[in-house]
């Protein structure tokens, strides 16, 4: 009997080393697919094994946490919260058991989950040491005084609030409302998670979307800070008188062009530019526009950072754009903001910030600092030129014309005692029947800018058609700015 | 300097002749439940930061049951085969050690979800290992040569038989995920099959013994075979039969496919006729066909084998979250404590390897299929050097079940095969397989006690014929 059991012996040699072979092939050759197979909960698990690092805005001892997490006793050992709730949800997104990532929590996840490179060494160490490995943490750029003014100012509103540093870049305030509390979709009851997110899809109001950077919008007349901008540039200055007839027709079509209310500009027959810009006079800028052309205008709208599609905060943000191959009366609806003029919030800030800092545009960003899980910098943002936007000397003459949008203008409900404001209000009519999106461009101190501000308030606030930029925006954006000036 | 008159008598045990191997056994069995112990340990620190209180009752307890185990081979079975009960000792240590951790992780989820804690089954292991080596003795106490084993082989038939039979009695049966396996007493679930392996196994070596030469009769010569007599076809047709019984009966595809299994390769093993091996591989594949074409939960199986990502919400889920989890392990594993076993169904029982390979990774699950390797390989040498025919083919039988067992579970946990529910030995948690399991080796062990046993003092060629002349007729024990 011995020859059939060596041979047995030989086939059980065999048998094991088949299932030596498999185990190879799924541990080593099919290890990495199977480890990071979306259908494995570990790759959740893992997620939320991490203590996943804070988003925090402020500075010294006022810093705060605006997103942070929480051990808890369950299978995922940490809770993702919002001290910020609603009002820094725009800027922090969240980050869904069940919906992934969105906002800071999806553009910084490297560094919050601790994947980054910058944290391999500490990984290293970590790991080596048993540590238990946590993420990074980002500081924002967000002043919490700006950021408070702008969401209480929209409360009750649809609109959008953008400031900026206009020294830096660096973006104090991005508020979008209606907004949401992130933490009802970070909660780990996946049940409940669906229920939130269905009510926040279904929202009419849609809640869910940014629209400092993620909506565009007719600019109305605050498209005439280009405009005059453009004006300047090519030899325009604010004494020169130009025609301001009460009603400007529209070559080429039935239609005219008139002004708010139909009222008159000045004699009605001719006015200084200055005026033109401080009561918004509609007719003056369309001949203006006709007189300039599209492309002068189109290039100065480029120069401030139109149509650019690669421009991230680190939020992407929507293209604003100024329209290609117009009519002689498209220009003249163009050039005071209408026609097919599209702008983000966050583009009109950037006017505000290129004119405030002398021409010179900086580049927006939202994340100044990144930090190791002890807190230790990593890294810090350096400020830079996006573009140079106007000459000093148009800055200097535009800033002087807004600033009396402020003092004697359609804007007066921006000033601020003891503080000289620059700006200008907008009225954008976008839908007939519809009442108008109002809004309000501007910054301060006028004589060593600080911030530069844009508000938004979608289809007249709670002010319905009897709305304007100066009525509604304006009040708005001088909360943020002396928020800021103030501290 | 006076020193105490008192001399204590020496405390000796016969000498022995020959090497035992009893000290390399000590040795080996303090390895293995040193592993077992810092394995023990890790898993509090990996999953609370510190080292578990019942780590030292455990550790203890296993130095009991094993030292205890040992001290009975030394009086027993001297001469047994020094490698097979420290094996065994660490893949139970490891077994239960696997259970310990994912009860900590069962304990967990139901205490998050508000659930009643269910109660801990490491301890229950314990108990059953404790059972199993109480049994491991009394096998050894009570068949001092495995001759006499062959006296019972027709109670034992008969028991096993029955114990097949049990699970699908309406009263008794019980049906736990799908498969009617059970038999409850009580509160207990006893796993008949695994019972009825060992007895049948004992049968079938000494109903072949005594059959081998009719068994191994030709008939014709085809392609270089020797065809068996075509009466002689009974013995495989009802073992062949009884294995469709319980697949049909019980569901039971792993144990169905063990038992047809066994039987072909002993009756192999008995008559050196490669024909049977032939005719069990045809009536296996033809059967298989059939019951592919027939069943649909053959069918389901094989379906789920081929491409179980698939079927990954429904009946593919255990084979992919354990595949998942081996390559979340990868080559060193997460470590104990570190990984989530728990997302795997069964996890301690058909699927404890799934557990293994992730938190002890590609490592662990070749270090304990070498440990299945060398058991398996050290009984078939066993049976290799056996001077008795019986002997030898238990001895072979009891090997290759192992292996087959071991295939047929490991096989399908890692996708080699289809899925079959059966244990992977000492390591999965259940009672009955542990306790059938040493008794395997205890009759392993008894085997190579008399294989290994020196023959009995030399005596010159010459010297043995003039004595065997003069020397009256005696009783030669065997």
């Amino acid at each position: 009997m011995n020859r059939p059991l060596r041979r047995v012996a030989l086939a059980c040699l065999v048998l094991f080393a088949l299932l030596l072979g498999q185990a190879n092939w799924v541990q080593v050759v099919k290890a990495r697919d199977y480890r990071d197979d979306p259908r494995n909960k570990r790759v959740l698990l893992r997620t939320y094994d991490r203590e996943r690092g804070a988003i925090i805005v402020g500075t010294g001892s006022s810093r705060t946490a605006v997103a942070r997490s929480t051990v808890t006793t369950d299978a995922l050992k940490y809770l993702r919260g919002y001290p910020g709730g609603a009002e820094y949800a725009p800027v922090t997104g969240f980050a869904s058991l069940v919906y992934g990532f969105s906002g800071v929590e999806r553009l910084e996840n490297d560094v919050l989950s601790g994947e980054d490179d910058r944290l391999l060494v500490r990984r290293l160490s970590d790991y080596i040491t048993g540590r238990k490995v946590a993420g990074g943490s980002v500081v924002l750029t967000v002043d919490p005084r700006a950021q408070r003014a702008a969401y209480q100012g929209l409360q009750g509103k649809v609109g959008a609030v953008v400031a900026l540093d206009p020294r830096t870049g660096a973006v104090l305030a991005m508020a979008s409302t209606p907004s949401y509390d992130p933490s009802v979709l970070t909660s780990h009851t996946p049940a409940r998670i669906r229920d939130a997110y269905k009510r926040l899809v279904d929202d009419p109001q849609d809640p869910l979307v940014n629209r400092g950077v993620e909506r565009t919008y007719p600019p109305g007349s605050t498209f005439k800070l280009i405009t005059t901008a453009a004006a300047l540039a090519a030899g325009y200055t604010p004494e020169r008188r130009i025609p301001s007839p009460t009603v400007l027709d529209l070559p080429g079509t039935t239609s005219d062009l008139g002004n708010f209310g139909g009222e008159r500009c000045g004699d009605g027959r001719t006015t200084t530019l200055a005026d033109a810009l401080r009561i918004s006079c509609n007719t003056a800028y369309g001949g203006l526009g006709m007189t300039l052309g599209d492309t002068r205008l189109r290039d100065q709208a480029k120069a401030f950072g139109f149509d650019s599609s690669d421009l991230r905060v680190p939020q992407r943000v929507a293209t604003s754009v100024f329209p290609d191959d117009l009519t002689r009366a498209q220009v003249a609806q163009a050039a005071i903001g209408q026609y097919d003029v599209r702008v983000t919030p966050l583009q009109m800030a950037m006017v505000a910030a290129g004119i405030a800092n002398g021409g010179e545009l900086m580049r927006p960003y939202l994340i100044k600092q990144v930090l190791a899980p002890d807190l230790s910098p990593l890294s810090l943002s350096a400020p830079s030129v996006l573009s140079r936007a106007v000459s000093s000397q148009v800055a200097q003459a535009l800033t002087t014309m807004m600033e009396l949008v402020v003092t004697r203008g359609t804007g007066t409900r921006a000033r601020i005692s003891g503080v000289r404001v620059a700006g200008k209000t907008g009225t954008a009519q976008h839908q007939t029947g519809q009442p108008p999106h109002a809004w309000f461009v501007g910054f301060a101190p006028a004589d060593d800018p600080k911030i530069a501000v844009a508000v938004l308030v979608e289809d007249g606030g709670n002010l319905g058609s009897d709305a304007t930029g100066g009525l509604l925006a304006a009040p708005i954006a001088r909360a943020v700015m002396q928020a800021v000036l103030r501290g | 300097m006076p020193v105490s008159a008192v001399t204590v008598p020496p405390v000796t045990t016969p000498a022995l002749p020959g090497r035992t191997g009893r000290g390399t056994e000590l040795v080996l069995l303090l390895f293995a439940l040193g592993l077992a112990g810092i394995a023990h340990a890790s898993v509090g620190i990996g999953l609370r930061g510190a080292i578990d209180s019942s780590t030292a009752t455990y550790v203890l307890w296993l130095g009991v049951l094993f030292g205890g185990a040992h001290l009975a081979l030394r009086r027993l079975a001297p001469y047994a085969d020094p490698l097979l009960l420290p094996c065994v000792a660490l893949l139970n240590g490891l077994g239960i050690v696997l259970v310990h951790r994912l009860d900590i992780a069962v304990a967990d989820r139901a205490r998050q979800s508000g659930a009643a804690v269910p109660s801990a089954d490491a301890p229950l292991q314990l108990v059953w290992t404790t059972i199993g080596l109480v049994a491991f003795v009394a096998v050894l106490a009570l068949v001092r040569d495995h001759a006499r084993l062959q006296r019972y082989a027709y109670t034992a038939a008969a028991a096993g038989l029955v114990a097949l039979m049990l699970p699908a009695l309406p009263g008794i049966g019980a049906t736990i995920n799908g498969a009617r396996l059970w038999v409850r007493v009580g509160p207990m679930t006893v796993q008949p099959s695994e019972v009825a392996k060992v007895l049948l196994l004992l049968f079938f070596a000494s109903y072949l013994v005594a059959k081998r030469d009719v068994l191994s009769l030709a008939s014709r010569r085809v392609l270089g075979v020797d065809l068996p007599r075509a009466r002689d076809l009974g013995p495989i047709l009802v073992a062949w039969a009884a294995s469709i019984a319980v697949l049909v009966r019980e569901r039971d595809l792993g144990s169905s496919l063990l038992f047809f299994g066994i039987f072909v390769v002993m009756l192999y093993i008995a008559t050196e006729r490669t024909s049977w091996l032939l005719i069990g591989m045809g009536l296996f594949l033809g059967s298989s066909f059939v019951a592919y074409q027939v069943f649909g939960h053959v069918q389901r199986r094989v379906d789920t084998w081929l491409d179980p990502f698939a079927y990954s919400s429904d009946q593919g889920y255990q084979l992919v979250q354990a595949l998942f989890g081996m390559g979340s392990g990868g080559l060193l594993g997460t470590g104990l404590g570190q990984g989530s076993p728990n997302t795997v169904p069964f996890a301690k029982t058909d699927f404890i390897l799934a557990a293994l390979g992730e938190e002890l990774g590609l490592a662990g699950v070749m270090a304990v299929l070498v440990l299945f390797a060398l058991i398996v390989e050290r009984g078939l040498r066993t049976a290799l050097q056996c001077r008795d025919s019986f002997g030898k083919l238990l001895a072979g039988g009891l090997s290759f079940s192992l292996c087959l067992q071991v295939f047929v579970i490991a096989g399908g946990v890692l996708g080699l095969i289809p899925l079959t529910g059966v244990t992977l030995p000492w390591l999965s948690y259940g009672g009955s397989s542990i306790v059938t399991n040493y008794v395997l080796v205890a009759v392993l062990l008894r085997i190579s006690d008399a294989v290994r046993r020196p023959a009995p003092a030399p005596v010159s060629p010459a010297a043995a014929r003039a004595s065997l002349a003069d020397a009256p007729t005696t009783v030669v024990r065997r």
